[in-house]
């Protein structure tokens, strides 16, 4: 980051020709330029390719209105779930010795690991017809795979590891001895929580959750499997996008494809946002006490 | 500048449990992990048991499911290496020049985790297709990129990509200039000193990346399916024959094949939690 240019004799040592320099950064954006940005912009120019108005009309559709819906009720329910998980495991891995913590947090990012079809399929295997629970919940008339429930639960495993995983390294990098102070002053673990380790974790706090809301608005394998695909019902966004895609309906697959683009700006702004904010705060306390050694975000 | 490093953080002796919670907050996070995590993945190898030996072996070894198996596990191969070349070139420019627009490239890096993997699928289908932006002009060379086997590859790189960044940036960004000063001083050309001191300090990490991207691509699903045309026996990847099984109500079919990707998403993440304690002890050690 901060080169300090003193002298291009000394710079020589440590960098390289100017014409590999330009060749190296010309590369590399040819590439990020092939990969990112252009899918990026097919999205939005794929879109509009019928004026602004099949654009809006695409939108405008009720089948359209029911799966942006029901993905926000689902991000709604697994992101809070996941951010109570996120910040008991992190409590728990960070602040204590305990046996068997590193298969613990081994565990906890088991499921970034397996792929969403098999998440998807472990709650079938569950919860469907055949599965264990599905006799029982079928004399109970209740629901839960290829309804709301099942996509739910899904996107629950898909997302489960986003804000635990931010906050484990952030936590332990801070260690205990604060919260031990505001202990021995006489606060109580709850008062300890939100006065002292909330305002130190907020900013990883915020980056998981909005990690984690992509993914949950995002996802498509585990929900595909366990949704069932009823229009106006169980499709999430990007199920609709595929059932859009495979009937020709080229315009309105991206018109909705085009929400979830700009999902994605808003949250990859957001997170610069966050670690300017983080690194502002880093370079503040950094100032003040040398000792804290500075926590690097980690991304996944 | 000198001070910054992400060497982890020295295990700080447990304080004799001053804190509250310890209880409430393990015994919560295990609840959770068994009700959400572990009880449904046991579900998968309890079902596998209704399988006799054979059956299982069948169900997994079937010469579509091979098939399967090559393209995901070939492709996949073939695109975290891809990444690992242009993920160590991006991290690289990122973290040694400045040019114009370095903070939007940096923050662009990550769009693959934040675009949802189907609008990934159908956008680089609509532009590698015989018809879309760079598939037309490719059609006339006869080099086709969408609905066969390099589709996948494709899908694979662009998922992957930000893995071999994010993994190998900070560890770049960490790598002290002395060494590298003390190697010119010492008559070594510049490629002598990314070869033997910059690129030994870095390997660590790079091999995470890989390890990461090409776990993550063996089990893509979104984004490869629009542009693999899924063929039988061609381009069909492994996720998709669970989805076929499960279609034609082959439930115990479905979950041997998913227990095979299961066990290996295991044994990947076992080497990738492996690979990164030994790359933090590397760089604890060098700093």
């Amino acid at each position: 980051m901060s080169q300090t240019l003193t002298s291009n004799k000394v710079q020589a040592g440590t960098t390289e020709a100017r014409w590999i320099r330009y060749s190296l950064i010309g590369t590399a954006l040819v590439f990020m330029f092939l990969f990112l940005v252009l899918p990026l912009a097919a999205v939005f120019t794929e879109a509009l390719r019928k004026g602004l108005d099949a654009y809006l009309e695409a939108l405008k559709e009720p089948d359209a209105w029911s799966a942006i819906r029901l993905t926000l009720i689902t991000a709604a329910v697994a992101v809070p779930l996941n951010l109570v998980f996120g910040v008991a495991a992190a409590w728990a891995i960070a602040k204590y010795e305990f046996k068997g913590k590193s298969l613990l947090t081994t565990l906890v990012d088991l499921p970034f690991s397996v792929s969403p079809v098999v998440a998807g399929l472990i709650y079938v295997l569950m919860f469907g017809a055949q599965g264990w629970f599905g006799p029982w919940l079928q004399a109970h008339d209740i629901k839960i795979v290829f309804a709301v429930p099942g996509i739910i639960l899904a996107t629950v495993f898909v997302t489960f590891p986003f804000i635990a995983r931010e906050l484990i390294p952030l936590m332990q990098a801070q260690g205990s001895d604060e919260e031990q102070a505001a202990i021995v002053l006489g606060a109580t673990g709850w008062q300890t929580f939100w006065r002292v380790t909330l305002p130190n974790i907020k900013w990883g706090l915020l980056y998981g959750v909005i990690l984690c809301n992509a993914r949950a608005m995002g996802e498509f394998g585990a929900v595909s499997v366990v949704s069932g695909h009823i229009r106006g019902q169980t499709n999430t966004m990007p199920l609709h996008v595929e059932i859009l895609y495979n009937e020709y309906q080229s315009v309105a697959a991206f018109a909705v494809a085009s929400l979830l683009a700009l999902l994605a700006l808003v949250t990859l702004a957001i997170k610069s946002v966050i670690e300017w904010r983080h690194a502002q705060e880093i370079k503040a306390s950094a100032d003040m006490s040398p000792e804290r050694p500075p926590h690097q975000m980690a991304s996944t | 500048m000198s001070a910054l490093s992400i060497a982890a953080p020295a295990p700080r002796r447990a304080p004799a449990k001053v804190l509250p919670g310890f209880n409430l907050t393990l015994g919560f996070t295990l609840f959770y992990l068994c009700l959400i995590v572990l009880i449904p993945l046991s579900a998968l190898v309890f079902k596998t048991f209704t399988l006799t030996w054979d059956q299982f072996w069948a169900a997994v070894t079937g010469p579509r499911v091979m098939a399967s198996y090559r393209l995901t596990f070939g492709a996949s191969l073939i695109a975290a290496l891809v990444n690992v070349v242009f993920g160590l070139l991006v991290a690289w420019v990122l973290v040694r020049y400045d040019f114009f627009g370095k903070k939007v490239v940096d923050a662009l890096v990550d769009l693959p985790f934040a675009l949802p993997t189907a609008v990934a699928g159908i956008s680089l289908t609509a532009l590698l297709a015989g018809n879309g932006w760079i598939g037309q002009y490719l059609e006339p060379l006869g080099i086709d990129l969408a609905f066969n086997p390099n589709g996948v590859v494709i899908a694979l790189i662009f998922i992957g990509l930000p893995f071999v960044v994010r993994t190998v940036q900070p560890v770049l960004e960490d790598t002290e200039k002395e060494l590298e000063e003390a190697a010119t001083c010492l008559g070594a050309t510049r490629w002598q000193t990314f070869s033997r001191v910059i690129f030994p300090s870095i390997a660590p990490a790079l091999l995470t990346g890989f390890a990461m991207a090409f776990a993550r691509a063996i089990g893509e699903y979104g984004s490869v399916i629009f542009i693999a045309g899924n063929m039988p026996m061609v381009s069909e990847i492994t996720p998709l024959i669970i989805i076929g099984k499960l279609e034609q109500y082959d439930y115990a079919g479905a979950t041997a094949v998913a227990l095979v990707m299961l066990v290996f998403s295991f044994v990947l993440l076992l080497v990738i939690n492996a690979l990164q304690t030994w790359q933090r002890r590397r760089s604890g050690v060098s700093s």
